[in-house]
């Protein structure tokens, strides 16, 4: 498996920075934004169910964390943004550690661990959708005050601009995996637990220090959401849908390598897009697509875009020599 | 302070509205038992079947309690194409596969749903939908009672059909020992599916009962999903009186709670329960030690 190196890195953002900047309508920059947030939580979804092979069925938990301290701070304690964006990716990295503390104690993995993120999802759905501290069921409204000190523009493409630099972290993290031996602790974990822990790793270090690592991104989405679409409230936050997308953008553009979150989420996405347009506006079509590319994905493709890319891509010369 | 007689009222309904609960879950143990693989879908399929209910009652004008002897077919039949022909193949075999596959299922179809039926919900009101059973001085609902009495009989219909019958015999023996039951010719994937059939067919049951006092849209199986696993794994996942006895459980728990804490907090009683079960003891009341 090659794996790709920091150049290509820098050329994909470079990339995606001059799109930002080639003359998008504002309908286009909004999905462009909207992706990448969903491509950071999924990036952060790709830590802990990519490399470490722990798939969460409530990265909610940590989405949400980072949207309300992005909200409640600024609203309730007038915080800077800037602030309340480090507090909140804190935030989101303390619940991981938080929720990892009690699972992985407990040993839970596969379905059990699944669940159980599930389950303090909705906790924290409950709870926020309940509580006058949070805005309670009418959500949080936040003021629109433009300017770079309060990471809100007037022109949308600086914002697109964060987002992308966002992602640009989370790629380099997940590079930084593939070189680390710390990322090499996650793989053996995945790959064989027993063999992992025989040969000397210490497991729950690992996992805690995976899982909060994964949950601070996440929560980094939250907060760019909560900053882009300044209205959150529980379902949003702390919804199914994103622990979902978080997933689905992983698994289809490939679990555990570097680029497969970014290229999910652009490609499930854009597919959402297309088939809203194409269906007229009938509801749950693009659901509806998502669900069967991902069945059809773990049915042919099992290790995602990013693989099937690249074995086409090896496969092509090959013939080439042949003819 | 509530009288005590709101009270017992309301953890009865309780218990009697847990009964369907476990009829649900009973259906996810049952899968979990045999194929070893937590269902995603299991909350979908319950949604299916309410509009299948739905559908036979609204167009035929038949009594939804009745509507179950032709939705049960019809699940059994869906479930039984779903595992083979989907879940089984796509899945390759592997815990996270079908974890994955249950989920991009359950998707799939919420949102057909939401296509072919929008987000409305749909109820069907039959004349006993609000009639009452007095019992002493108790005021208990009798689509309740009716479910309760049901899912008691289709518990034991199940556990009949588990120890008296060749293919019950044949689900256990592969839940037992795969390998072993593939080597005396017994077909796996054909027992997987009947499991996942038998397991459709419990919904189709849950879906008759619940009809006229519930309402049905293509969220309302999401409502149960995390419901339904709570009672598995309280119950241990794969057991049979577990399920029932967890289902019993929570819906006293979801009473008492709803009841002292509003409806909208009432329901983190059962996630806490969940996760408490799930950190404790993961193998649930019943289970085997794992």
């Amino acid at each position: 498996m090659t794996k790709p190196r920091l150049a290509t890195l820098a050329i994909i953002v470079a990339a995606l920075a001059v799109i930002a900047f080639a003359g998008l309508s504002g309908a286009l920059l909004n999905l462009m934004i909207f992706m990448m947030i969903i491509a950071l939580a999924a990036q952060g979804w790709n830590i802990l169910g990519g490399y470490a092979g722990l798939s969460s069925f409530g990265h909610a938990a940590f989405f949400g964390a980072g949207a309300y301290a992005m909200a409640v701070l600024q609203t309730r304690f007038g915080v800077n943004a800037w602030i309340a964006l480090v507090i909140g990716i804190a935030l989101g990295a303390l619940v991981g550690a938080f929720i990892g503390f009690l699972s992985f104690r407990s040993g839970l993995k596969g379905s059990y661990f699944a669940l159980i993120t599930l389950a303090f999802a909705e906790v924290a759905r409950i709870l926020a959708n309940s509580w006058n501290f949070t805005g309670g069921a009418a959500g949080i409204l936040l003021k629109l005050q433009t300017g770079l000190p309060y990471l809100q523009f007037a022109d949308r493409r600086y914002f697109l601009l964060i987002t992308i630099g966002c992602v640009a972290i989370g790629l380099v993290v997940s590079w930084w995996l593939e070189h680390s031996r710390f990322g090499a602790y996650l793989v053996a974990l995945r790959e064989n637990e027993q063999a992992a822990q025989a040969l000397g790793v210490d497991v729950f270090a690992v996992k805690m220090k995976a899982i909060a690592i994964s949950g601070a991104l996440t929560a980094a989405a939250g907060c760019l959401y909560a900053q882009n679409y300044l209205f959150i409230d529980a379902n949003v936050a702390f919804g199914s849908w994103i622990s979902i997308e978080a997933l689905f953008a992983a698994i289809v553009g490939g679990s555990g390598t570097v680029l497969g979150p970014l290229i999910g989420a652009i490609v499930l996405l854009g597919l959402g897009e297309l088939t809203k347009g194409l269906s007229g506006g009938i509801p749950g079509m693009d659901l509806l697509v998502f669900g069967i590319i991902l069945v059809l994905s773990v049915a042919f493709s099992p290790n995602g875009l990013v693989m099937l890319m690249k074995s086409l891509g090896l496969r092509a010369p090959a013939k080439a020599k042949e003819a | 302070m509530y009288s005590p007689q709101i009270v017992v009222e309301a953890l009865l309904n309780g218990l009697m509205l847990g009964a369907i609960y476990a009829l649900i879950a009973l259906g996810l143990t049952l899968i979990y038992g045999v194929l070893h693989i937590v269902n995603f879908a299991h909350g979908a399929l319950l949604t299916v079947a309410m509009f299948m209910v739905w559908l036979v009652c609204a167009r035929y004008g038949l009594d939804p309690y009745l509507a179950i002897l032709v939705v049960a077919p019809l699940m059994f039949a869906l479930g039984y194409g779903l595992q083979r022909f989907i879940i089984g193949p796509a899945s390759h075999g592997k815990d996270n596969g079908i974890l994955l596959v249950t989920l991009g299922l359950s998707i799939i179809i919420e949102n057909a749903l939401l296509a072919a039926f929008q987000s409305d919900t749909r109820t069907i009101t039959t004349d006993y939908s609000f009639r009452v059973v007095e019992l002493g001085p108790l005021l208990l609902s009798f689509p309740r009672v009716v479910g309760f009495g049901v899912t008691i009989a289709t518990t034991i219909l199940l556990w009949l059909v588990l120890h008296q019958t060749d293919i019950g015999k044949a689900i256990r023996a592969v839940a037992k020992e795969k390998l072993g039951a593939s080597l005396v010719g017994i077909s796996v994937p054909h027992v997987y599916a009947m499991t996942f059939a038998i397991g459709c067919a419990c919904l189709a049951v849950a879906a008759g009962l619940l009809m006229p006092s519930f309402y049905v849209s293509p969220k309302t199986g999401a409502a149960f999903v995390l419901v339904a696993f709570t009672i598995v794994v309280l119950g241990g996942m794969g057991s049979i009186p577990g399920a029932l006895i967890g289902g019993l459980l929570i819906g006293v728990v979801e009473a008492a709670s709803s009841l002292f804490l509003g409806d909208s907090l009432g329901q983190i009683g059962i996630f806490l329960i969940f996760i408490v079960t799930l950190l404790v003891r993961p193998t649930g009341l019943f289970g085997a030690r794992a």
